[in-house]
């Protein structure tokens, strides 16, 4: 990272959150000059809500990004203070990994990577207002900042998060502002929106954060960290952080009467509050309202960090009153006499509308403009770490006049939120989930790298030391995939212990692996005979073990899936000018047109994932489309 | 669509028996096929009269074949038509064959007309006619997915693809948001218990038969050893002559296939080859395969040999044949005929015209036709690997493709409604 008063750069992120880190560092991979943008240096790498990274789904993008060599799962693992495999019994297709992150280890992990960045400088200041080219007002020049300087440079990344046109929510209380106790980019907000982009709002909140000190802790059920020894990012060697317990407590009766009673003081039943939440991350009261009939609903308590007495309690995001929230926590079991730092609120905030984006993220119909993160709709740190990662890309892609990688739904949940956003917009925050995915099967976290990261060495996002770990990586799996080839007997596995049916007969090792009570690593055990070579399991390393097997356990339903895969890919490959007037079309309905207007596909496959889009409605944007290339050719 | 497309064909002409029936064959390999079929390839754009046979050798037709060579053709691609005798046994003779090459695989509806979009062959001068043919396309979906009953199969479609959902969506809330409130183990069952109703639900409207018998008529095959009376039979029921009647053993080499209505039903009445096992003759040999095939695609035997020895199906009728020529005591039932005399005639078909009734769908039922058989007993079969499988993931993934066939069936698809069944009916998350 440097300092100098450099003003002439290739790409300029605005905002430091986990979109515009990952933005930032993948363009500067890329080698292209980069500037980051941020109100305070400081709140660079910032986590704004919970402090947790990965998940359900979010683990899963996690592991992704880091296959791409981003940074937050590399933070994550510095700031790892309690890890938790969710579905850890479940297939691994959906297992989810978790962690509990230190504040102050993340961001100075996110501190210490971003200034080993070659390429990237960090300039702290505001951003005032888009610079557009002199001939065009659709093509970008630079950034204005606040102090009247000017930052030159071919492509601007919106990173902005909640900060356009946000509004705080506690109760009565309004303030202005994306976080408590910053000014929102008032004026940016206005010129965005004055370029004519669709625009609508959203809601998303937050919890009280508690006192640990005046937590009854030894009436919790604990929640230990799981103690295997996985890790976030696969350039972490092990973990090294020392681990805490979360604790469970439950909301009661008396805690959704005292809701209930507070209800007419909510700025989201008052009506103060028109934008959408999401439906999977309601507000207790949302909850209290909706489901009365139960009993009670679970509340995990999270440490915020290692030397902080903060508590997170997951499961209560509110904008009741502060009095009210004071008592909906001591109503709870364990927090009789907790203290509450810093009230629950509720954020209300602009967007846009995502289908105006392509799939690099760009703004569609702009020269060099692209936004990522919850700007575009989302929730969530992981979702806007991959978002930024696209934007970077694309935008570095864009720049270096290079092919977007071959991300698509059937290689990577980035692809499918991407997707998602650019396709059918949202109607509340997008958060990923495994179940959005329906190419899940093939799409782990733990084969994240086999995935992607070749993806990314053409797109040259990936550093140097990640790629010698994903070259030693991949050779030992295709030596151990070729090993695996041979075949082996029932009655070997048998004589070797394995617990297989006599008549199943022969079959290679990897059909093997179908069979859910054969262990990879059993199945290495097995006296060889003069058919098979030698391999003990000694000769393989536990990742390259485990993402083997699993390619086994599936790998009927995902071979299954090839046909679907092979019309995606073929559909993928029928590109529909971005000029085509669907209203020229006979044969769509007004609903379709407004619908491909929207979100413009730029393929005959994205077209037929627009909802209401029929085969028939295909069949007629084909024929445009083939012929509106005829017609540029011929012109040509 | 694709970049190496599969070569395609579809008979185009009405369904046979006609005079004439035209296959078009569309693709890279439509003239490697001409060319197996009729040993050459004719020149390009003059009907040439050529003998078609299979790639064993018989032969199927003397048909007239017309080659286009792309890309100047209907599709955009290589084209050819063949112009066939218009019966049926040619029909599926040269379909099979033609089914039989590697590359070739039958179209699909539309599909001609797509390849044609797909190469630019509509000009501009065609867009108005466009508007017309996505009409005809949404009407055609309509009326395929439409229940005879008006409407009431979308109805009966749109409920099952509701409750499948409702089971995708309770997965799916185990699965990501097991780690939160609020969603139990005990889904399972109620999952796997769900599947197993939803599947019995479509195996029962499997059973009726489908919509092709009322448009084709129901399959009657005459079977029995040679020289039994069975093509005699077959006159006398349809009253023309219609089979080759000799009193040599053995004539009736090729399947001969006669719609009759009897009293409103409709029935396709199919001689077969006599059935013996020693038949030394190869084209005879071939006939007999032929016979036992049609058997096993019969809706009614009627069977003209010995007593209870008749091919095992649900619906056989033995018959005491030539009831004329000899007379004895038979143990098993059987209807006893003189074609000659028209004696036992009048039995047989009150006989076949009950058991008509029976197989044909019932009058305020929904028939459906092949595409949504094929359809239905694919969800089904989803459904029935879900109930089974105890992996959470593999149940997932059988239910999207049980919801994939079903979407299928309606023209609509989407993740996004999962979602929703799964957001409307549960409290999760944090």
């Amino acid at each position: 990272m440097s300092n100098r008063a450099d003003t002439d750069f290739d790409v300029v992120v605005i905002g430091g959150g986990h979109a515009g880190v990952e933005a930032a560092t993948a363009a500067a991979r890329m080698g292209v000059r980069t500037a980051l943008v941020s109100f305070v240096r400081d709140t660079i790498g910032a986590m704004s809500c919970n402090p947790a990274i990965g998940g359900l789904g979010k683990g899963h993008l996690v592991r992704e990004v880091d296959a791409f060599d981003g940074l937050i799962a590399r933070a994550a693992d510095d700031a790892a203070i309690h890890y938790r495999m969710l579905n850890a019994s479940k297939g691994a297709a959906v297992q989810g990994p978790r962690v509990q992150a230190d504040r102050k280890l993340f961001k100075a992990s996110i501190h210490r990577q971003v200034a080993a960045t070659a390429n990237l400088t960090v300039i702290e200041g505001e951003a005032a207002a888009l610079c557009f080219d002199a001939g065009s007002d659709r093509r970008i020049a630079g950034l204005e900042l606040a102090d009247g300087s000017t930052i030159h440079a071919k492509a601007v990344i919106l990173c902005t998060g909640t900060f356009l046109g946000g509004t705080l929510f506690r109760g009565e209380e309004r303030l202005t502002g994306g976080r408590i106790g910053e000014a929102s980019a008032l004026k940016l907000a206005g010129q965005i929106r004055g370029a004519g982009l669709p625009m609508a709002r959203l809601k998303t909140g937050t919890p009280p954060r508690l006192d640990g000190r005046t937590i009854d802790w030894a009436a919790l059920e604990e929640q230990p960290s799981d103690d295997s020894g996985w890790t976030m990012s696969s350039m972490t060697a092990k973990r090294h952080v020392p681990q805490l317990f979360c604790a469970i407590t439950r909301t009661n009766g008396d805690t959704h009467e005292i809701i209930r009673g507070g209800l007419d003081r909510s700025p989201l039943f008052g009506g103060a509050i028109q934008g959408q939440g999401p439906r999977y991350c309601p507000s207790i009261e949302d909850k209290i309202f909706r489901f009365g009939d139960r009993d009670g609903h679970q509340v995990f308590l999270e440490p915020e960090g290692l030397d902080s007495h903060l508590i997170y309690p997951n499961g209560i995001s509110t904008s009741l009153p502060t009095d009210v929230q004071l008592s909906m926590v001591r109503s709870m079991k364990g927090l009789e006499r907790v203290e509450m730092v810093v009230p629950g609120y509720a954020v209300e905030y602009d967007y846009i509308d995502p289908r105006a984006l392509d799939r690099s993220l760009k703004v569609q119909g702009f020269k060099g403009l692209y936004c990522a993160g919850q700007i575009n709709g989302t929730t969530g740190y992981e979702e806007a770490a991959a978002q930024g990662l696209v934007a970077g890309i694309g935008a570095a892609s864009w720049i270096l006049e290079r092919e977007f990688p071959a991300i698509d739904r059937s290689n990577s949940y980035i692809a499918v939120m991407v997707d998602d956003l650019v396709l059918h917009g949202v109607t509340e925050p997008y958060r990923m989930l495994t179940a959005r995915a329906e190419y899940r099967l093939r799409l782990r976290a733990d084969n994240a790298g086999t995935r992607l990261t070749p993806i990314g060495i053409v797109a040259g996002v990936i550093g140097d030391a990640r790629r010698q770990h994903y070259d030693s990586h991949a050779s030992e799996k295709a030596l151990l995939d070729r090993y695996l080839q041979q075949s082996a007997s029932a009655d070997q596995l048998i004589a070797a212990g394995i617990n297989v049916k006599r008549d199943t007969g022969k079959l290679t090792m990897a059909d093997w692996l179908r069979f859910p009570e054969v262990q990879l690593k059993d199945l290495l055990n097995v006296p060889r005979g003069t058919s098979l070579d030698d391999s003990t399991p000694a000769m393989w390393s536990d990742e390259v073990i485990a993402e083997v097997e699993q390619d086994g356990r599936y790998a009927p339903y995902v071979d299954r899936q090839a046909a679907e895969l092979r019309d995606l890919a073929a559909n993928e490959r029928i590109a529909i000018p971005p000029t085509l007037d669907y209203r020229l079309i006979a044969g769509l309905s007004n609903e379709m047109v407004e619908r491909l207007n929207a979100s413009r596909p730029d393929t005959l496959a994205a077209a037929s994932r627009i909802r209401g889009i029929t085969p028939a409605a295909l069949a007629a944007i084909l024929v445009h489309a083939k012929r509106a290339q005829n017609a540029d050719k011929q012109a040509a | 669509m694709n970049s190496k497309p599969e070569t395609i064909f579809a008979l185009s002409s009405g369904a046979p028996p006609a005079a004439i029936a035209v296959i078009r064959i569309s693709g890279p390999k439509a003239f490697d096929a001409v060319c197996a079929l009729a040993g050459e390839l004719p020149e390009a754009r003059r009907a040439s009269l050529r003998t078609l046979r299979n790639s064993g050798g018989d032969i199927l037709d003397q048909a007239l074949l017309l080659c286009f060579p792309g890309p100047a053709t209907a599709t955009g691609e290589d084209l050819a038509e063949l112009h066939l005798h218009g019966g049926r046994a040619v029909v599926r003779g040269v379909e099979s064959a033609l089914a039989g090459m590697a590359g070739l695989r039958r179209a699909e509806a539309g599909e001609f007309t797509r390849r044609a979009f797909a190469n630019g062959r509509i000009d501009l001068n065609e867009a108005e006619g466009l508007a017309d043919l996505l009409s005809a396309e949404t009407e055609w979906q309509r009326r395929a997915a439409a229940s005879m009953a008006g409407g009431a199969f979308t109805q009966q479609v749109e409920a099952w693809r509701e409750a499948l959902l409702r089971l995708a969506a309770m997965l799916e809330a185990e699965l990501d948001f097991s780690d939160e409130d609020d969603v139990g183990e005990q889904e399972y069952l109620i999952i796997s218990n769900g599947c197993v109703e939803l599947h019995d639900a479509i195996a029962d409207q499997l059973k009726f038969p489908p919509v092709e018998k009322l448009r084709d008529g129901l399959r009657v095959v005459l079977a029995g050893p040679p020289n039994s009376g069975k093509s005699t039979l077959l006159n006398a029921l349809v009253a023309r002559e219609a089979a080759i009647v000799s009193d040599i053993a053995g004539t009736t080499r090729d399947l001969i296939e006669v719609p009759v209505a009897l009293e409103g039903i409709p029935f396709l009445f199919t001689d077969t080859a006599g059935l013996r096992d020693d038949s030394g003759d190869v084209v005879e040999t071939i006939g007999i395969e032929k016979a036992e095939r049609a058997i096993a695609d019969a809706d009614i035997v009627l069977w003209l040999g010995g007593e209870g020895e008749g091919p095992r199906h649900a619906n056989l009728i033995e018959i005491e044949a030539k009831a004329d020529v000899a007379n004895h005591v038979r143990k098993v039932d059987a209807i006893v005929v003189s074609a000659k005399s028209g004696q036992g005639m009048l039995e047989l078909i009150a006989s076949l015209v009950s058991k008509g009734r029976n197989l044909l769908p019932p009058p305020d039922a929904f028939a459906l036709n092949q595409r949504q058989r094929h359809l239905l007993r694919d969800t089904a079969l989803y459904l029935s690997h879900a109930s089974k499988a105890h992996d959470p993931l593999i149940i997932a993934e059988e239910l999207r493709q049980a919801r994939l066939a079903l979407d299928a069936l309606t023209g609509r698809a989407g993740t996004e409604d999962m979602l929703d069944a799964l957001f409307g009916r549960f409290c999760i998350g944090k």
